[in-house]
């Protein structure tokens, strides 16, 4: 009996913890999202553990927890993907403003220099990416 | 022989810290290439390529923030140079493999052969540049590839030596590959699905002026693999329709 509310208690954790990042701004609610329902769905499940034994009968999985980790490695490996899919998006976007931004610089040392300023000093070599 | 008679050319240079060496290429390329403009896109740097690039007076400098690899700097030159209204680009090793006096010979082929894309090739006849093992391989198998995908005989498809028109310009000023090998392979198959005319002209290849080269067993067979990958990704790419 003490697995039962051990399990319904991490569940709750995690739905609370998600709602204090998301309100915090840390976490962005596209993200937040797919972790809610997964969370609300995990608290149903902790709550009517019977829901389980049901679905693996309609299924066919013999022990019903297996349908349960199958299905977390299903859905973790989804969420994997969507994140690498979410970071190869925002490198492109990076790229995309340090084209712009070595283009704007490059502009403006031509104004500057065209404008007479007194000849600025080379720029400093870039600075590694912040991490 | 003029055939950049009435172009604007812009020579850009992709640098990542080549300090060491990059004085003395845009000295040459001013000797030799005295009508053209030179633009150095350097890729991050943690020397002082810019600055000493800048020092020489030979060229114009694009420091970008960040390194992004060859494909990354070559897509800024070509923004650049779209936006600068150049007639043709030529690409330039920054390491002094590349020898600027080949790049007459790229125009001509670009003006003469109604090209878009002209790709200067080690393999050609010209030179001594000899590569052996799992890289040769995987040069020739991305040749003989290349060269039907194209619909032309390509022998150097991994060449960094380029010369690209308006129509090539305006292509890869939007749709460049920052990946490994992108900046060759998968922009041959680019051009080539976009409709490009692409040829190749025969060229010697020289030492590196500085640094070393970085060849084993072990990488070239990573460099297979990885290229194999870049020619498959890049022909079942869907084609990209933004913007055009």
């Amino acid at each position: 009996m003490s697995g039962y509310w051990f399990a319904l208690t991490v569940a709750i954790v995690v739905a609370v913890l998600l709602m204090v990042l998301l309100r915090q701004r840390r976490l962005r609610e596209k993200y937040a999202a797919t972790w809610l329902v997964l969370a609300v769905f995990v608290v149903v499940i902790g709550a009517f553990p019977d829901l389980v034994a049901w679905l693996a009968r309609v299924v066919g999985v013999e022990t019903p927890s297996n349908l349960l980790f199958a299905g977390a490695l299903v859905i973790l490996l989804g969420v994997c993907v969507h994140l690498s899919v979410e970071a190869t998006t925002l490198e492109e976007e990076t790229r995309t403003l340090a084209e712009e931004l070595a283009l704007l610089r490059a502009d403006v040392d031509k104004l500057s220099s065209a404008a007479s300023v007194p000849a600025a000093p080379a720029p400093v070599p870039p600075a590694a990416p912040e991490a | 022989m003029n055939p950049s008679h009435d172009l604007r050319v812009l020579v850009v240079l992709p640098a990542w810290n080549e300090a060491a060496a990059i004085a003395a290429v845009l000295e040459e390329v001013a000797t030799t290439l005295p009508s053209m403009d030179v633009l150095v896109v350097n890729d991050g740097s943690t020397d002082s390529t810019s600055a000493v690039a800048r020092a020489t007076g030979h060229a114009t400098v694009l420091d970008l923030p960040l390194n992004l690899g060859v494909g990354g700097a070559m897509r800024a030159g070509y923004k650049y140079a779209l936006r600068q209204r150049y007639d043709v680009a030529v690409q330039l090793d920054a390491d002094g493999q590349h020898d600027p006096a080949a790049v007459p010979r790229l125009l001509a082929a670009l003006n003469d052969g109604d090209a878009d894309l002209v790709i200067g090739a080690r393999f050609a006849g010209t030179g001594t540049y000899v590569v052996a093992g799992p890289r040769r391989w995987a040069m020739r198998l991305l040749s003989s590839s290349l060269s039907r995908i194209v619909g032309t005989r390509l022998t150097d498809t991994t060449s960094g030596f380029k010369a690209s028109g308006r129509r090539a310009i305006e292509l890869f000023a939007r749709d460049y590959p920052a990946e490994y090998l992108g900046d060759t392979v998968e922009a041959l198959v680019i051009a080539a699905r976009a409709g490009l005319n692409v040829t190749q002209v025969g060229v010697e290849m020289r030492e590196r002026a500085a640094g070393t080269p970085s060849h084993n067993p072990f990488k070239a067979a990573v460099y297979l693999g990885r290229a194999v990958l870049a020619l498959a990704v890049a022909l079942t790419r869907p084609i990209s329709r933004r913007g055009a």
